[in-house]
């Protein structure tokens, strides 16, 4: 049990230890992405060989270091210090990166970078030099990681590494100040809600703590739902504390006794992760009766969804928790006014939790100086599609569209034209590349029409089909419905059969504007969130890209090559080498031809999966 | 502005309505109908069709949600209102039902009236690119018919079954456009705890719930609608019954003009059994041959008058009925007392409540219900004993319910587990006939750790150092000892009573039905008393009353000793006034009650006995020697609408105009004095029981002419001081709560509010003696016996109704598994219950809501009768009540080769 800051400082020591071994330390990136990418299996190889070699360096794993289209990621500590992150490590080039260690040498060849904290004193000695520093790749400089600051660092299972890395301090800190000092930290700093509406997190503490009652509770939502979002499971994953700890700072200055952590079920790491930190957070008394020797008590419980993407709605998050299915309800009242079980509640989701202990520690001035003047501090992106580098960033608010795609994510994967970004998944919009200037700040992507969103960030080329991405999010959205207003139940079920009927072909140019129209009425009458926002991915595309829906209902042409229905491959015959590339790649059979001679395709058999596209070297094989 | 309230303009109509209504209701006011689907004034708000979307200072609102706020200008209609509107409605009706031309729904359909409204005479999204759910119509259960197709997912029978009934057996399922209304498991409603109360039906918009009898029988607007009141209990629910061609088509109303139980909404069309008894009947060669009224009437007479005149007027008797009216009942002791000169008059209240007339006329100076039904929502706790209130009393138990959601405190003292028990903060599980125990011990506690309300008792009570003396050995453990009910949960339910703000005590038949019935209800005085729970809203002593009329025979003086009123036969002046009145005297002596009346017909000196709408062969106590009596009679003449067990010992049968086919009133629990009227005509040569009462006493020599049943009520009301204001003109609304002693008189919702009717409340010390027939090693489980919800005392109606019969078509007995393995017994196997009486075979049904050491059988059938177990000499000294709730039995499992 800790029960003051000594007993604090003491963990923290063993975890200094432990995350900085004088012999040495090799971790892998052992989150989801690098689970997904053989992780596992290379930890294996790691320890193998480390024993084979007799090495003394221990194995341990750790969370996301943000470059998920490099993993697995494995990171060298070296007993002075040094760490060197190497990318697309396989188990052959695990052993080859042992058998080095055991002559001293760090393999720069395999290496990606040298990563070095901002904290940490500069090296100038010949061993660092021979290794980029993390921040001269295209991907890191730009980033600051706030949030993240420990996910890649630190054993996610290790409270005493937590600590070490000022773990727990804010909440020591703030159990010294009146619970009014912390929500006006808060609120100085300009911390606004990571969930996607923005709401500033400390005026909406200061709501649920003038609230009467005895009994008040809170809620850490991580019910990440839009398609292609990982920013929570990443933090749950790789820092589970940070979070905990945050809840802590914020239950001490509602007035809360209890929250709760409703998880997906599907992020089952996540889970497992949360539920082993909260068992070392109550066994060392930094949840329950009179934490840290205080006599503030507050308990922690961790519920798993059942996989409705509208729970992450609050109010249907917490009929969840209350053991009802999962259905928004009008507010008010909100849940700062009668939540949990009635209680006043306050929900915030994992990246504003995660947030609050840097701005115990750092201070709100610090938190304040980073980003722009209404959306203050750092944001946590999950940057997918047609990027070169996906991954998992944290840039500073204000940071433009443009930098975030082409200088972070280095431009699309094939090099080709970036069309649009779509922020906000399902609820959001897309930002056409003309607009790419544009900060991405909570204020000024609601001006162009998208939405800052939780922070998934989807990249599209010019082979991403407006009028059927469109039509993606409506399937997604629709199908997920909870069904109580006929505007959202219906209103996205004929949206989708439109828009089905636009990409099959079928489309009249009255759909337009019956899009429109439907968009307009679902967007009014719908309860909640989920279904006031549906209709936006249709209402922006059709806003930015409004031609593509136009060519699909005038000229039965999708732009994009994308549509089957609108959409015959042919080989150009003057271009075609007959390498056989594509007929190889085809997965129907569908291409033939002579070798060196011009190959045709069946449109009968043709499904325009676009592997053919893929594979020819030449550019023969064209939609059209 | 007036005060409290907003002033405000809607669609350029100024209306003035308190603080805090929603615009919709607003609207009424000004006599504007915003369309709404979701919304129903007596459920939460959902605020999900989106319909009644207004501008409100050209701000678009939800009617529903918004609170009408002062000065707002509110624009009900018009441009972007009406698209969206129209937009949801084409969207709703893009997935239509298929059958709006056979809908039962037609008519009163609020779909059908907002497409006409906003004339949708086409769809955009109709046609093979837009997908129309495919489901059929399910009748998985006796009552409800469900068609998928027709629901427009609005929520509102989901929340009247969570909210109004507490039983949330309905939800969605699914997601998308595949979200419909079901069950668990999309399972049939008969395997879920569905009471078939029918309450979503009655608020659906659509015609997706309708009752399953309905179908094919009428259109909507060829229904012809009479107001009346509930024929079963005595919770006195207003109906309205809808006709066509002379049969109960649908029956809707209730409270909040919606609320019914399973009974009150599916279970009245007994009225239209072939089997109601249609002309008078009379006994021939020992069988019942079809008579004329004359002739039966004549013969009636005739031997009246020849008994009389052999035996004196002492050797008659009638049991009169809680069943009938008001009006009835005064005419029938009227008969009794006037026409042949004795007191022996009684009826079924004897069997129930005649310790709480008895107790709380002791304790308070008077004997009925001290507040109202929904003024159990006003208290913050409620202690519910002896009264399975959701399958005897539905429409309470959902006062309960709602209080409970509102966050009342619920205290349970039953032996068995009864599913309030579910709900329940505190349950005490006394050992049956052990209440005297518990109940002083809770005033133990209360006056121990001084949680009593010393300034009421003070000014409004007399006697506490009686009280104090004899609760004083009740302590918490002693009390354990004797009653099995654990020192923690007593001192938890006494603090949670007394330190309630509000604390309402709610009990029936399992304080009553016990040789210490009378002791039982002064105990729970003395506790209403010590805490000053009384005299105010949300508190106060509440006897759930069984019939229909209970209440009214009752008042109106079906009992030996007192006449209407409850005035003493014993009294001199009381007798000359009604000598006065009626032209006759009054005879001095107090008649036998309803259980004496039957031992002195076997013991011989009753010689005739009237019997009007009871069935005593069902529910007296020891079947077998109510049949001996009845045997014994010179003369037995029954007035019913059925041939009952009873009608069969009869010499002379009366067919008798059911509820549906006279007019009258009833007085329920509530002591709610209300409108029956007449929908019918009754089926034969039936006759309303006030007809037949003023022709045989006509017959009898003394003459009885009335017009209507109105010139009845306006005699009673002349006679009968707490009904002085009462008159049929003024019963039009929602009826009359008695004392209600003017014409001017509003009625009185809460009694005791200034003083007692006695003056000062009066404690009575009372002591605990047991049980009165204790379990022994021969007789080892002790009886207990009561409703279920289905049925309705002997079933001579219920039997009739096929869904209630197919929901519970026999009896049962419910022990504990504990027992049952002792007894070797299973859920379903045939079983013998004795008792030192009789014994009865029935089936066995094993459950954890029965207590270790009881055993539960439903007191309705006559085939597996409870009444052939329970004894008839163990009487409560004060009230003469047998013991029904508690006597020794034992259990064989009956082999069948």
């Amino acid at each position: 049990m800790i029960t003051n800051l000594r007993e604090l400082e003491r963990l923290g020591e063993e975890g200094r230890r432990s995350l900085w071994p004088a012999s040495g330390k090799i971790v892998v990136g052992t989150a989801s992405c690098g689970l997904a990418a053989g992780a596992q299996a290379v930890a294996q190889g790691l320890f193998q060989a480390v024993q084979e070699h007799r090495l003394a360096y221990e194995i341990s794993g750790t969370g996301c270091l943000g470059y998920c289209s490099q993993e697995p990621l494995v990171e060298v500590r070296c007993g002075d210090g040094l760490r060197v992150v190497y990318a697309q490590v396989n188990e052959e080039r695990a052993d080859e990166l042992v058998a080095g260690l055991e002559g001293g040498d760090l393999s720069p060849e395999l290496a990606l970078c040298r990563w070095q904290e901002e904290a940490q004193p500069a090296r100038k000695d010949p061993a660092a030099e021979a290794f980029p520093h993390h921040q001269q790749l295209g991907f890191y400089r730009r980033q600051q990681r706030a949030v993240l600051r420990n996910c890649g660092l630190i054993d996610p299972q290790s409270v005493a590494e937590y600590v070490a890395c000022g773990g727990y301090s804010g909440l020591a800190t703030a159990l010294t100040m009146s619970p009014e000092d912390i929500i006006g930290t808060v609120g100085r700093a300009g911390l606004r809600g990571r969930g996607g509406a923005g709401f500033p997190t400390g005026r909406k503490w200061a709501l649920a703590r003038k609230e009467p009652g005895t009994r008040k509770s809170l809620i850490c939502n991580a019910d990440e739902g839009d398609p292609g979002a990982y920013m929570d499971r990443s933090i749950l994953e790789g820092d589970p504390h940070a979070v905990i700890e945050g809840m802590a700072i914020g239950a001490y200055a509602i007035g809360a006794d209890e929250g709760y952590i409703y998880v997906r079920a599907e992020y089952p790491l996540a889970v497992e992760r949360v539920r082993e930190a909260l068992r070392q957070a109550k066994q060392l008394g930094l949840l329950g009766e009179g934490i840290l020797g205080s006599s503030f008590s507050f308990d922690v419980h961790l519920m798993a969804g059942a996989g409705a993407f509208v729970c992450g709605e609050e109010t249907a998050l917490i009929a969840s928790i209350e053991g009802r299915r999962g259905m928004p309800r009008p507010r008010p009242p909100f849940p700062a006014q009668a939540g949990l079980w009635g209680r006043p509640t306050n929900v915030n989701n994992v990246e504003t939790w995660a947030n609050v202990p840097l701005i115990l520690t750092r201070g709100a001035q610090w938190f304040a100086g980073v980003g722009t003047d209404g959306s203050k501090g750092t944001k946590v992106f999950s940057l997918v599609g047609r990027t070169q580098n996906s991954g998992l960033v944290e840039v500073p608010m204000g940071i433009t569209v443009r930098e975030l795609v082409y200088e972070v994510g280095g431009g699309t994967a094939d090099g080709g034209r970036c069309k649009a970004v779509q922020t906000g998944g399902p609820s959001g919009g897309c930002i056409p590349e003309s607009l790419f200037d544009t900060p991405i700040d909570f204020d000024s992507l609601r001006g162009v029409g998208a939405m800052m969103g939780s922070g998934g960030l989807v990249v599209l080329g010019e082979r991403t089909c407006m009028v059927d991405m469109a039509r993606y999010f409506l399937r997604f959205t629709q199908g997920e419905s909870c069904g109580q207003c006929p505007a959202c139940r219906l209103g996205t079920k004929r949206m989708l059969e439109v828009l089905v009927r636009i990409t099959e072909g079928r489309g009249e140019e009255q759909d337009l504007p019956l899009l429109e129209e439907l968009a307009e009425g679902v967007r009014t009458a719908s309860l909640c969130g989920l279904g006031r926002t549906a209709p936006n991915p249709v209402l922006t595309t059709l806003r930015h890209f409004r031609h593509e829906y136009e060519a699909h209902v005038r000229d039965r042409r999708c732009p994009a090559g994308v549509c089957r229905a609108l959409v015959v491959y042919h080989i150009d015959p003057e271009r075609c080498l007959g390498c056989g590339a594509c007929r190889t790649a085809c997965p129907q059979g569908a291409i033939s031809g002579e070798p060196k001679k011009a190959h045709t395709i069946d449109p009968e058999r043709c499904v325009r999966c676009g592997a053919c596209i893929e594979a020819c070297l030449v550019e023969a094989v064209r939609p059209g | 502005m007036s005060s409290g309230g907003v002033e405000l303009t809607i669609d350029g109509i100024r209306v003035v309505v308190p603080t805090g209504t929603p615009l919709l209701e607003a609207a009424r006011e000004a006599g504007i109908e915003i369309p709404h689907l979701c919304y129903h004034p007596a459920l939460s708000s959902a605020g999900t069709c989106g319909l009644c979307v207004v501008e409100v200072d050209g701000k678009l609102a939800q009617a529903c949600r918004e609170a009408a706020s002062h000065g707002s200008d509110v624009r009900t209609e018009g441009g972007r209102i009406g698209q969206l509107r129209r937009l949801i409605l084409e969207l709703i009706l893009s997935d239509p039902p298929r059958d709006c031309l056979t809908c039962e729904q037609a008519g009163s359909c609020d779909l059908q009236r907002y497409a006409y409204r906003y004339q949708l005479d086409a769809n955009r999204f109709l046609g093979p690119d837009h997908e129309r759910r495919e489901a059929a119509p399910r009748e998985d259960n006796p009552f409800i018919r469900y068609e998928p197709e027709k629901c427009v997912l609005c929520g509102r029978c989901v929340r009247a079954c969570a909210e109004i009934q507490g039983r949330h057996v309905l939800g969605y399922a699914g997601r998308g456009f595949a979200t419909e209304v079901a069950s668990a498991f999309r399972g049939p409603l008969t395997e879920t705890s569905c009471e078939f109360c029918g309450q979503c039906l009655a608020v659906c918009p659509s015609g997706a719930l309708s009752e399953r009898g309905r179908r094919f029988t009428a259109g909507e607007w060829e229904l012809q609608a009479v107001q009346t009141v509930c024929p079963f209990c005595g919770c006195g629910c207003p109906l309205t019954l809808h006709l066509a061609e002379g049969r109960i088509v649908r029956v809707s109303g209730g409270r909040d003009g919606f609320r019914l139980c399973v009974k009150g909404r599916f279970g009245l069309s007994f009225v239209h059994r072939e089997d109601r008894l249609r002309v008078p009947l009379v006994r021939r060669q020992g069988a019942h041959t079809a008579s004329s009224w004359e002739e039966a009437l004549g013969l009636l007479a005739d031997k009246l008058r020849a008994i009389r005149g052999r035996y004196g007027p002492q050797a008659i008797a009638g049991l009169s009925s809680a069943k009938c009216t008001n009006e009835e009942n005064y005419l029938f002791q009227k008969l009794m007392r006037a026409a042949l000169g004795t007191n022996h008059v009684d009826h079924c209240a004897r069997l129930c409540h005649a310790p709480t007339v008895a107790g709380l006329a002791q304790a308070f100076g008077s004997g009925a219900m001290t507040n109202s039904i929904d003024d159990i929502e006003e208290a913050t706790c409620i202690l519910v004993t002896g009264s399975n209130t959701t399958e005897a009393h539905p429409i309470v138990a959902q006062a309960i319910f709602r209080a409970v959601r509102r966050g009342a405190r619920l205290i349970v003292a039953d032996p068995r587990r009864i599913e309030l028990a579910d709900i329940a903060d505190v349950h005490l599980r006394q050992r049956p006939g052990t209440d005297v125990a518990w109940l002083n011990g809770l005033a133990h506690v209360i006056l121990a750790e001084g949680l009593w309300d010393r300034a009421f008792v003070e000014q409004r009570c007399e006697d506490l150092d009686a009280l104090r003396e004899a609760v004083e050995p009740y302590t918490p453990d002693v009390v354990e000892e004797l009653t099995g009910v654990s020192d923690a949960d007593l001192r938890r339910a006494a603090r949670l009573y007394a330190g309630a703000e509000r604390a309402t005590f709610v009990y029936s038949m399992g304080i009553t039905q016990h040789t210490s019935g009378t002791d039982n209800v002064l105990a729970v005085a003395n506790l209403a008393m010590l805490t000053g729970h009384i005299g105010r809203h949300g508190t106060g002593v509440n006897p759930l009353r069984g019939q229909n009329n209970v209440q009214g025979a009752c008042d109106l003086g079906a009992l030996p000793n007192v006449l209407p009123g409850y005035q003493r036969v014993s009294d001199p002046e009381v007798r000359a006034k009604f000598a006065r009145a009626w032209g006759a005297q009054v005879p001095v002596e107090s008649g036998l009650t309803a259980v004496e009346i039957v031992d002195a017909a076997r013991a011989g000196s009753i010689k005739a006995l009237l019997v009007m709408g009871e069935n005593p062969m069902v529910t007296h106590p020891d079947q077998r020697h109510v049949r001996e009596a009845l045997e014994a009679l010179d003369l037995l003449a029954v007035v019913d609408i059925f041939p009952s067990e009873t009608a069969e010992f009869a010499h002379i049968v009366l067919p008798a105009a059911s509820f549906a086919e006279k007019d009258g009133t009833f007085t329920s629990t509530e002591r709610r004095v209300q409108r029956l009227r007449r929908a019918l005509p009754p089926p034969g040569q039936a006759l309303p029981d006030w007809e037949i009462l003023c022709r045989l006493s006509t017959r009898l020599g003394f003459s009885m002419a009335y017009g209507h049943p109105r010139e009845i009520m306006d005699e009673i009301a002349s006679l009968t001081p707490i009904y002085g204001g009462i008159s049929y003109a003024r019963l039009e609304g929602e009826g009359l709560q008695w004392p209600c002693t003017s014409p001017d008189h509003p009625g009185t919702s809460v009694l005791h509010q200034q003083a007692f009717t006695r003056g000062k409340g009066r404690f009575h010390p009372v002591r605990h003696h047991g049980p009165s027939e204790p379990p022994d090693a021969d007789y080892p489980l002790a009886l207990t016996t009561g409703r279920v919800l289905y049925h309705f005392h002997s079933r001579t109606m219920t039997r009739r109704v096929g869904g209630l019969q197919e929901m519970v078509p026999e009896g049962y007995v419910e022990i504990h598994p504990e027992d049952a393995s002792r007894f070797k017994l299973e859920t379903g196997a045939l079983v013998r219950v004795t008792s030192r009486r009789g014994s009865i075979v029935t089936v066995a049904r094993v459950t954890g809501r029965a207590q270790e050491g009881t055993a539960f059988v439903p007191f309705h059938f006559a085939d597996a009768a409870a009444n052939a177990l329970t004894a008839r000499d163990t009487l409560d000294p004060d009230s003469k009540i047998p013991a029904l709730k508690a006597c020794a039995v034992r259990l064989e499992p009956v082999v069948l080769d």
